[in-house]
């Protein structure tokens, strides 16, 4: 599966289009990570734990994103988007959109 | 008397860690960002070798969280009452960018280019009354591997 966020895949010609996919997960961190960030938040720098959890996040939404392009018989995505919101405190939902097409 | 003291206390270390997590990240940053110097990564859709053949193309992504220290926040708290340039958290957002295209590069390795590029930024949590605790910044774009020039 080819992963692009421009309209095209550069080299290649689309030759169907299947329409929009999506994929999206909410996800809370658990009270360990949480301490270390109030930790953490008090002298500053990267939360590890925070970056790898919704990095995990990602690759979950993006799968998600591919299984339901894999099921319309597309063979790449263009033109993928990420957008983040929190939807309660502690706990972030992670979208991940773009168009299923086949390309050769 | 107590309860001033570990307010003190705490901003003080805050002062003296997260100078030192930034300057160290700086540091880092700058010398990560020499070593990819050579991998142009522009905002355009098109690639810039329009004559040249590609090989594939991937979608490569770098994510950070990074929290700002206790002192900066105490400093940005007072610098909203008179408001202006609130410096402390520029130079956190700045990192966090600079950071998050650093491990996008780091991940489209052995490409020729990366094109799209998009940053979003977002707050992960607020800390209190309502402030900016941490931001986390992830920037992606479509890593462009050419085919090799003999052919």
């Amino acid at each position: 599966m080819i992963l692009t966020n421009i309209e095209t895949v550069p080299g290649k010609s689309i030759v169907e289009c299947y329409g929009v996919v999506s994929g999206s997960t909410v996800r809370a961190k658990h009270a360990g990570r949480d301490i270390m960030a109030g930790l953490k938040n008090l002298v500053g720098g990267e939360l590890v734990g925070y970056t790898e959890l919704l990095s995990e996040s990602r690759d979950e939404a993006i799968e998600r994103t591919q299984q339901q392009a894999r099921s319309m018989g597309a063979n790449a995505i263009v033109n993928v988007r990420f957008s983040t919101s929190s939807v309660a405190a502690g706990a972030s939902e992670i979208y991940v959109y773009g168009t299923a097409v086949t390309v050769e | 008397m107590v309860q001033l003291s570990i307010l003190f206390g705490l901003i003080v270390i805050g002062y003296v860690f997260g100078r030192i997590a930034e300057n160290n990240h700086y540091k880092s940053i700058t010398q990560r960002e020499e070593v990819y110097l050579r991998l142009p990564c522009t905002t355009n859709k098109l690639p810039l070798q329009t004559e040249r053949k590609i090989l594939r193309s991937e979608m490569v992504r770098g994510d950070v969280v990074i929290s700002v220290d206790y002192f900066k926040r105490i400093v940005a708290g007072l610098r909203a009452l008179v408001g202006g340039n609130v410096t402390t958290y520029e130079t956190l957002v700045d990192r966090a960018r600079r950071e998050a295209i650093l491990r996008m590069k780091e991940r489209a390795r052995g490409a020729d280019e990366i094109v799209n590029l998009r940053i979003e930024t977002s707050s992960v949590f607020k800390g209190q009354q309502g402030q900016v605790g941490s931001v986390e910044v992830i920037a992606y774009g479509t890593a462009v591997f050419y085919r090799a020039v003999l052919d």
